[in-house]
């Protein structure tokens, strides 16, 4: 009978997750709904965002947001893929336990402490050695960068170290170099994980929000950036700035809402694709 | 004997590139240790802000250790009895498999999201208002999914003979599952709570949201009261704290707030480490 009761209250448990996830979407949805009154087109397309003319085009502001996660993403995968190959296949034992810890230990890096070293090093560095106002586009790469980074060499050195043994020794006994069955057995046979590592990274980039928000500048009205070098303002920057002013009701905040649905979306789509890479890297070997 | 160097030589960039994922960690921690340091006194440690140049965090200190432990009090008993439920009672039938989807997007969410959702819903429509409880229980949505995935990979490494040993003594299900399985699975969900509390400690934008301006001078008396914390007291001086000494004491803070977060991270990876060892075969 206890027994019984016991698995009834952790299947309600189980089920909040269920619960709390559909109470954001229906929240969310509600809030941002009435901003859709004023046209789709003329929100998803329009230019210009300008809250006090009740404008409300987030054109501008979902450009630059990929604008900012393609570049931080294409750092992270310069710098984390490498390092990934070595730590799975050439580092020695007791460096290797030392880096993917430390890395790992990125991942919950506070962003706000991120953001402050952003603002107080990277911003001025930027500043003095490019010109411009130092908040920038290029600012935003980098610190979004350091934030995706952990995410990319984790989960690419687990799916690089999961292609089996035999795979390269049947390789070296062919007489192919190391860095040849890297080349071609090793990552050919992890590109799904390290293509998840990569739109997951990506996830993350979009969603991330104090660091980001702290080095791109934020200018009043957004604008799709064409150089580096400019201010930008990306989705979650413009919600956490504008929702502490917007009045409660107005367009404004419903138009807020509107983008954390927006926000919502882009991220779920890239996660989806995550979970449906990695599944179909399961699918066996032999793929070319 | 040129393909051999050419091998090095590659070898050596790519240990470069690991080299420099650590060397951001390092810089990172080093720089706001160094600009920290001199923040840090007793005063600093134990009064209360005044404007931007002023005073301590206390308050953002107490406030930060009342939101977590309000975040914990609401993720971890709910996480660990999903990640028992999804481990040891569910069947693979669709209400599993769509708990397990919707732990997954829960995750997935980006935290400004869920700062949104906690303005609405807890601050609003449930009437929390602005205070403790809406920050700790919007931070407890977010960590959620993490406490378990960590506390269902936990209780899967107990192997199967220990259950089978334990029923085949007489004991029930339930009571198998409290005394053999979540007793050896238990160094395992700690580091996941853990680590749990190390990503809600620096979170800023739901708490920015939910909880509190991040200047509060007072401690929180009820779970109704506003309270500063120690992100959003950051965000706020180096965003608006025009000054060195603003400055300064971001750092100060900052300091704090990152020696909170690598001590339980620190104290998560020694408890994983000791709880898992694997091996594997090398062939070069």
């Amino acid at each position: 009978m206890g027994e019984k009761i016991v698995e009834r209250a952790l299947f309600v448990s189980a089920l909040s997750s269920i619960f709390i996830v559909f109470f954001i979407l229906a929240f969310l949805l509600k809030e941002g709904f009435p901003a859709l009154t004023l046209g789709w087109r003329e929100f998803f397309f329009g230019m210009t965002w300008h809250p006090s003319h009740d404008q409300f085009g987030i054109f501008p502001i979902v450009v630059s947001t990929f604008v900012v996660g393609i570049g931080a993403l294409a750092l992270a995968a310069a710098v984390g893929i490498p390092a990934a190959i070595y730590l799975a296949e050439f580092s020695p034992d007791w460096l290797r336990n030392l880096v993917k810890p430390s890395v790992e230990m990125l991942v919950g890096f506070p962003s706000v402490v991120l953001g402050l070293f952003g603002l107080t090093v990277l911003v001025v560095f930027v500043r003095d050695a490019f010109g411009g106002w130092g908040e920038c586009v290029l600012a935003g790469w980098v610190i979004l960068a350091i934030m995706t980074l952990p995410h990319v060499v984790s989960i690419s050195e687990d799916s690089i170290r999961a292609v089996p043994n035999g795979y390269k020794e049947a390789s070296l006994a062919l007489g192919a170099t190391q860095l040849q069955t890297v080349r071609k057995v090793i990552l050919p046979n992890a590109r799904s994980g390290i293509l998840a590592s990569l739109v997951l990274g990506m996830g993350n980039a979009v969603g991330e929000t104090m660091a980001v928000l702290m080095v791109v500048g934020n200018p009043n009205i957004p604008w799709i950036p064409l150089s580096a070098l400019e201010p930008v303002r990306v989705l979650t920057s413009t919600i956490v700035i504008e929702i502490s002013y917007a009045v409660w009701g107005s367009m404004h905040q419903h138009a807020l809402f509107a983008l954390g649905v927006v926000l919502f979306a882009v991220v779920a789509v890239l996660n989806a694709v995550t979970t449906a890479v990695i599944r179909r890297g399961k699918g066996g070997w032999g793929r070319d | 004997m040129c393909v051999r160097v050419r091998e090095e030589v590659v070898k050596l960039g790519l240990c470069a590139a690991a080299l420099v994922s650590v060397a951001v960690l390092l810089v990172l921690v080093g720089y706001i240790f160094f600009n920290g340091a001199g923040a840090i006194n007793p005063a600093f440690l134990l009064e209360s802000p005044y404007r931007f140049e002023h005073g301590g965090i206390f308050p953002q200190v107490v406030g930060t250790f009342c939101l977590v432990a309000v975040c914990l009090l609401f993720a971890v008993p709910l996480g660990l009895a999903t990640a028992i439920y999804l481990a040891e009672y569910a069947a693979d039938n669709l209400v599993t498999r769509s708990v397990r989807f919707f732990v997954e997007c829960l995750a997935g969410i980006p935290s400004v999201v869920i700062g949104l959702f906690g303005l609405v819903f807890l601050v609003y429509f449930l009437g929390f208002g602005v205070s403790l409880l809406s920050g700790g229980l919007a931070l407890g949505f977010m960590i959620l999914p993490w406490t378990v995935r960590a506390s269902e990979e936990a209780i899967k490494t107990v192997p199967y003979s220990y259950r089978e040993a334990s029923l085949a003594l007489g004991v029930s299900k339930w009571q198998t599952i409290r005394g053999v399985v979540l007793r050896n699975a238990a160094p395992g969900i700690i580091t996941g709570v853990l680590l749990g509390m190390g990503k809600a400690v620096g979170e800023t934008a739901v708490v920015l949201l939910t909880a509190g301006s991040g200047l509060e001078s007072f401690l929180p008396r009820s779970l109704s009261d506003p309270v500063g914390s120690l992100p959003v007291y950051i965000f706020m001086l180096a965003t608006q704290g025009h000054t060195s000494a603003a400055s300064s004491r971001a750092f100060g803070a900052s300091l704090v707030l990152i020696a909170m977060f690598l001590l339980s991270s620190l104290f998560a990876l020694l408890l994983r480490n000791r709880f898992v060892r694997r091996k594997r075969r090398k062939i070069w």
